[in-house]
């Protein structure tokens, strides 16, 4: 319950953020919402010797419109994600499967690119900002690059982004007229996703023209189940999609913990992929 | 009854603690700031079992803010074993416990070194400094391969890892049952273990006065007054010199029932130190270091006439007692042992225990205690010998009962059950959940083949409770009495105190003594405070556990509340001149019959003692009075309690539709905290149904080991649950009331798992082990159906 | 060292504190405001729920020096001068909302975050807004039913 000793910093703007991390190399830690790494402080498993705190940085917050895209500050809270009149219209998934992470209480506190960086693959926002195709900005010592999701998670908790680096924001393409809906299977309110299913499905003259579909907790990073995608596409009625959600464990490699055993998690990827799938297109 | 019992007791009062409770005016003890105080923290052993080869606790002295730093070793001396108070057969295996281990530790989380520092803070950063070479040890995990020959043993100079065997057998041999019955059903259910997760986590402050060797000590506990008994035992601190308090306790169901290695070490280190001393656990500690409750297998065989008539039970227990006895731990299942038979009439009951050690923490009591492990196993059975007799599983039971008219009625088991009525709140119960109209839904369901199934759940269960009759206990080899102490003082302003010898820690006790004195007295509710939980102002009791506490210590209450109108009665006659069989009393008032002016208030009468200027001779000038209860009889709470559930055949999900359940829990006293406390009960059967288990990985590690790992249910994952009453009296006790702590909790866990198997047994599903996990019913679908 | 401006229930604080302490920490231990217990240490329980700048947070999970400028009610700071309860405290009172108490503190903050949201709310919505915080007393019935009841809807016995 006690957090071990750490620096702090609290850059006002995020070139100061990046000096801040630069100058320390491997042992820092950026310090979002604070609710991912507060419990690995209070349980002692991460002992940074600085933490950065980038929660004063006003340029990391907020939804805009640039184009095709909705940009999102980093450290957008999720509360803020789920209440966006942007979000909501335009990245109706991404506000969706936000209003399951966690509790009102760490909604208030934890941001869109916390969750990101972290990169657990069990947290719901990966799995979504992979299926709709985000990219994510970091801003590190030589300037901004931009990172496609799909090169984000990189392993287990691991992201792309350097030591130095800074996630600042991040850049969904729009979904207006995608149908969506985020399938999260738990065992308590509160508990993490045993397995989650993101799909976005674009429809033309009632068959799938395009889906995309997001995996919680079947690797260890977010994963897309491209085979299903891929034999979504022309499904016309609930059958269809049935078969094509069978194949939503394919080159998946779920874990093994207290509440499944991988080839439950497998089945439940079929089962949950069906599902998302049918709400997301309107088929249920 | 006189009018006057009538006016408080049955009455939906708010409780009085709640004031302090809503506003944060609490006094939890880690609340408690003393000039000085050290802050205590305890290193724990990261494996399930090792020799420890060396502790250097040095560098821990280095840092900055410690205080002091002790191994086991340091700490030895001036420390004994902690007790258990329970060596439920003579010749029970009772290995030596220190309150820090010294040369082997035994479970993942056993105590191994302290330090203590100016703050928290100061303190966790010490204990990383702390050096602990181990060699490890094999764990012992599985308890039929604990009991084989020449298998690692937890306790190597004990020899055996059998704690002891505990045999049962009364009526018909079940041997010659067997033979006759038309049919027979062998079971083995298993009773995960639990973590009880009261919301407060444990807590103690000990401030030594060194001048005179006085010693009080702050605790989470249950129960203050057994641990000053028992910490004045390990400690060598003289009983007289050793002030126990319970401040405000936040739950405990049974896991502050508990002497506790932190207690003592508590003591010893501010011994040593002379400092006051405060030790918090954080919750993931407390899952290593606070008792575990159920952790059993049973193996449960029913003999039946095809009509459904019952002739004998056959069980036996292998039950995990972790790696030591603490307070009360082979006595859990015997706790249970009676209660295997249920609400059921037979002619033949056998049953064996058998306690095994583990590496793993110590069990002990955990709400229910014993009875909800065998109120499962027999209504689990049950419905198992319906479907096979082709009955509804309620119609069987009804077969079976013991019907209201045979009350009292003794059991196989041998217990006495004084009064019920099974007939009336099963009615009720199906009444209320209308049962025949699910069971039509139900039956549809199957006909289409839904993926979504319907399951009907029952539970027709009683318990015992109200520990307990003091003969009993000696009988059972339980090393305390069961009675309860009560003491009411009259102030002279008029106002009331109760002090009580139960300790409550949520149940409501000030509000509910209150209602009881007011009646008794004629005195308003809001005169009367109750005072308890501190062994220097409330010196004598026997605290709460087993759902006590009102029914011993609400009855001592009531007749210190006589006791105090009778000896009022003597000076009121004095004062108002009359004899003592003229007097009336009604609403706190004595009047001489035939003459209404004539009156004193039992106010006036306690102002009177107070100024003692008109007493008779010879009068002792005090209306106070005392009295101890000491039951009996147990006491037998009963209910039906009906589950249904929808189970997603396709991913396995149970979602409970609805619950109903009506209990009879006597004559009530207070409503509101009736109805309160079967809602709590029902979540912690439900959740040991569909949630929550202590999972240890094959190194014995405790893998649920924070609470994002161990499902406690929140608000969205229980239902909404109706609930009723029946109300037959208790015939043990003067106010007719029977325990309802933890009836809750011993009904619903079966109502629940029967439900799923009802709604998977057309599938073929006989059983699912709990908790009914999500992939657990998904496999036993796909296995039935294999 | 770091240094801290903090508003409480109403009282202006000016303290130097280790950046790793937590708010519940400064609250408890440094202010001595009591009133909001730890019950856990995964952020799972919401015992520890306070109003941070006008949202609910768990001060388990915010660093003293994130709250640096900001203002924290905790349940010590609601009721009124006069001492009179909040319609939630006198509801969770009423209809035997709490039974040992401990999650009560968290329980109150919560729910007084939902119907500053949501004035009306249904009981599922009471109950999923009270999903980070845990009761092992009360079963949560008599505690939505008291949300229920202090947003002024009728709610059954």
């Amino acid at each position: 319950m006690i957090p071990p000793a750490f620096e702090y910093a609290r850059p006002a703007d995020v070139d100061e953020a990046v000096r801040a991390l630069a100058d320390a190399g491997e042992e820092a830690k950026v310090l979002a919402g604070g609710q991912s790494l507060l419990p690995l402080l209070r349980l002692r498993l991460a002992f940074p010797e600085l933490v950065v705190d980038v929660g004063r940085i006003a340029e990391l917050r907020g939804v805009r419109e640039d184009g095709d895209s909705l940009v999102i500050g980093a450290m957008t809270t999720h509360h803020d994600v789920i209440r966006d009149p942007l979000v909501r219209r335009h990245a109706g998934l991404l506000a969706a499967a936000t209003a399951t992470v966690a509790d009102p209480a760490v909604r208030h506190r934890g941001t869109l690119g916390g969750s990101l960086a972290h990169a657990d693959p069990a947290g719901d926002l990966p799995a979504v900002v992979l299926a709709m195709d985000g990219e994510l900005v970091a801003q590190g010592p030589a300037g901004r690059r931009t990172i496609p999701a799909r090169q984000f998670f990189v392993d287990y908790l691991q992201s792309a982004l350097e030591p130095d680096e800074l996630l600042v924001e991040v850049r969904l393409p729009k979904t207006d007229g995608w149908g969506f809906h985020y399938e999260k299977f738990h065992r308590v309110a509160q508990a993490w996703a045993i397995v989650g299913v993101a799909a976005l499905v674009r429809r033309d003259n009632g068959r799938v023209a395009e889906a995309r579909v997001g995996l919680t907790n079947m690797g260890t990073t977010p994963l897309r189940a491209t085979a299903t995608e891929e034999a979504l596409a022309g499904a016309g009625d609930a059958d269809a999609v049935a078969r094509a959600a069978e194949s939503a464990a394919v080159a998946t490699q779920p874990s093994r913990d207290t509440s499944a055993s991988p080839e439950y998690r497998a089945h439940l990827a079929r089962v949950l992929a069906k599902r998302a799938v049918l709400a997301a297109a309107g088929m249920g | 009854m006189s009018d006057t019992v009538e006016r408080e007791v049955g009455r939906a009062r708010p409780r009085k603690e709640d004031a302090r409770l809503v506003t944060g005016q609490t006094n939890w003890t880690d609340n408690i700031a003393v000039n000085g105080l050290l802050h205590l923290a305890i290193l724990r052993s990261p494996m399930a079992h090792a020799r420890i080869d060396h502790v250097n606790v040095t560098p821990a002295l280095e840092r900055p803010g410690v205080v002091a730093a002790f191994s086991g070793a340091d700490l030895a001396e001036g420390l004994g074993s902690l007790p258990c108070a329970w060596p439920v057969t003579e010749d029970i295996v009772l290995p030596d416990h220190p309150p820090i281990a010294t040369t082997e530790v035994r479970y993942a989380g056993d105590p191994v070194a302290v330090v203590v520092a100016r703050d928290r803070y100061a303190a966790a950063d010490a204990l990383e400094a702390i050096e602990v070479d181990y060699t490890p040890l094999p764990p012992v995990l599985d308890l039929e391969a604990a009991l084989a020959e020449d298998t690692v043993l937890v306790h190597s100079d004990k020899g055996t890892n059998r704690c002891y065997d505990w045999p049962l057998k009364t009526g018909e041999d079940f041997e010659s049952v067997r033979q006759r019955a038309d049919v027979t059903l062998k079971r083995r259910y298993h009773q995960q273990r639990l973590i009880p997760n009261a919301m407060e986590p444990r807590g103690v402050v000990v401030t030594p006065l060194a001048a005179s060797g006085e010693y009080t000590l702050h605790s989470s506990t249950q129960i203050p007054h057994i641990l000053r008994i028992m910490l004045a035992v390990v400690t060598g601190i003289p009983e007289h010199k050793l002030r126990v308090i319970a401040p405000d306790v936040g739950g405990g169901f049974g896991s502050k029932l508990q002497v506790y290695g932190e207690e003592a070490i508590a003591l010893a280190v501010a011994r040593r130190t002379g400092r006051p001393v405060k030790w918090t656990e954080s919750r993931s500690e407390g899952y290593l270091a606070t008792h575990h409750g159920r952790g059993m297998i049973q193996d449960i065989e029913i003999a039946a006439n095809r009509d459904g008539t019952l002739l004998g039970l056959k069980v036996d227990l292998l039950v995990d007692m972790g790696a030591y006895l603490m307070l009360v731990t082979p006595g859990i299942p015997i706790l249970g042992a009676f209660m295997y038979p249920g609400i059921y009439k037979m002619g033949s009951y056998e049953l064996n225990v058998t306690g095994v050690f583990t590496t793993r923490t110590p069990t002990d009591a955990y709400r229910g205690a014993g009875r909800p492990e065998a109120t499962y196993a027999i209504e689990r059975i049950m419905d198992e010998l319906a479907a096979e007799l082709g009955l509804d599983p309620v119609e069987l039971r009804r077969r079976n009962w013991i019907g209201h008219e045979e009350f009292p009625y003794t059991t196989i088991a041998g217990l006495t059950y004084d009064s019920g009525n099974y007939e009336a709140a099963t009615e009720k119960a199906l009444a209320l959940f209308d049962y025949d109209k699910l069971r039509a839904e139900q039956a549809d369901r199957n006909h289409r083949g839904d993926s979504v199934r319907l399951g009907l759940g029952v539970s027709t269960y009683t318990e015992m409770c109200g520990l307990a009759p003091s003969r009993v206990l000696r009988d059972l080899r339980y090393a305390a009495g069961g009675w309860e102490a009560a003491t009411i003082r009259m102030l002279p302003t008029g106002k009331v105190e109760v002090v009580t010898g139960t300790s409550p820690h949520g149940q409501g006790h000030v509000t509910c003594w209150s209602q009881i004195a007011a009646d008794v007295l004629g005195v308003p509710f809001e005169d009367v405070e109750v005072v308890h939980g501190d062994t220097q102002a409330a010196p004598q009791g026997m605290d709460t556990y087993g759902s006590r506490s009102l029914v011993v210590g609400g009855t001592a209450v009531h007749h210190a509340a006589v006791k105090v109108v009778e000896k009022a009665r003597k000076i009121a006659a004095h004062l108002l001149e009359a004899s003592e069989q003229d007097l009336e009393f009604t609403d706190g008032v004595f009047s001489v019959k035939g003459s209404p002016d004539a009156r004193k208030t039992i106010q006036e009468v306690a102002f009177e003692t107070f100024t003692s200027h008109d007493l008779p001779d010879g009068l002792v000038p005090t209306i106070n009075a005392e009295h101890l209860v000491d039951p009996d009889n147990f006491s037998y709470p009963h209910g039906t309690h009906l589950c249904a559930v929808e189970v997603d055949t396709e991913t396995g999900q149970t979602r409970i539709r609805s619950y109903v359940c009506v209990d009879d829990v006597g004559r009530v006293v207070n409503p509101l905290i009736v109805e309160g406390q079967v809602h709590g009960g029902l979540a912690q059967g439900i959740a040991q149904a569909l949630y929550e288990e202590a999972v240890y990985d094959d190194q014995g590690n405790l893998v649920s080991g924070t609470m994002a790992d161990y499902l406690v249910p929140s608000a969205p994952d229980l239902p909404e649950f109706t609930t009723d009453r029946t109300e037959t009296p208790a015939t043990s006790n003067p106010l007719g009331v029977k325990g309802v702590g933890e009836a809750g909790t011993i009904a619903s866990t079966p109502a629940v798992v029967n439900a799923i198997v009802d709604a998977l047994r057309p599938l073929g599903v006989r059983d699912v082990r709990m908790p009914c996990t999500p992939e657990r019913v998904w496999q036993a679908v796909r296995e039935a159906s294999r | 060292m770091t240094r801290v401006s903090v508003k409480v229930d109403g009282t202006n604080y000016e303290d130097e504190v280790e950046p790793r302490l937590l708010l519940i920490h400064y609250l408890r231990d440094r202010l001595g405001l009591t009133g909001t217990p730890v019950g856990c240490d995964t952020s799972n329980c919401g015992a520890c729920t306070v109003d941070l700048d006008g949202e609910s947070v768990k001060s388990c999970s915010v660093l003293a020096v994130q709250a640096d400028g900001g203002e924290v009610t905790t349940v010590q700071g609601l009721a009124g001068e006069d001492g009179e309860w909040t319609g939630l405290q006198r509801a969770f009172h009423e209809r035997h909302a709490l039974q040992c108490g401990y999650c009560t503190p968290g329980m109150i903050m919560a729910a007084r975050d939902l119907l500053r949201d949501n004035p009306t709310p249904t009981s599922d919505e009471v109950r999923h807004a009270l999903e980070g915080n845990l009761c092992r007393c009360t079963g949560y019935q008599n505690i939505v039913r008291a949300v229920l009841a202090a947003s002024g809807q009728e709610v059954g016995t």
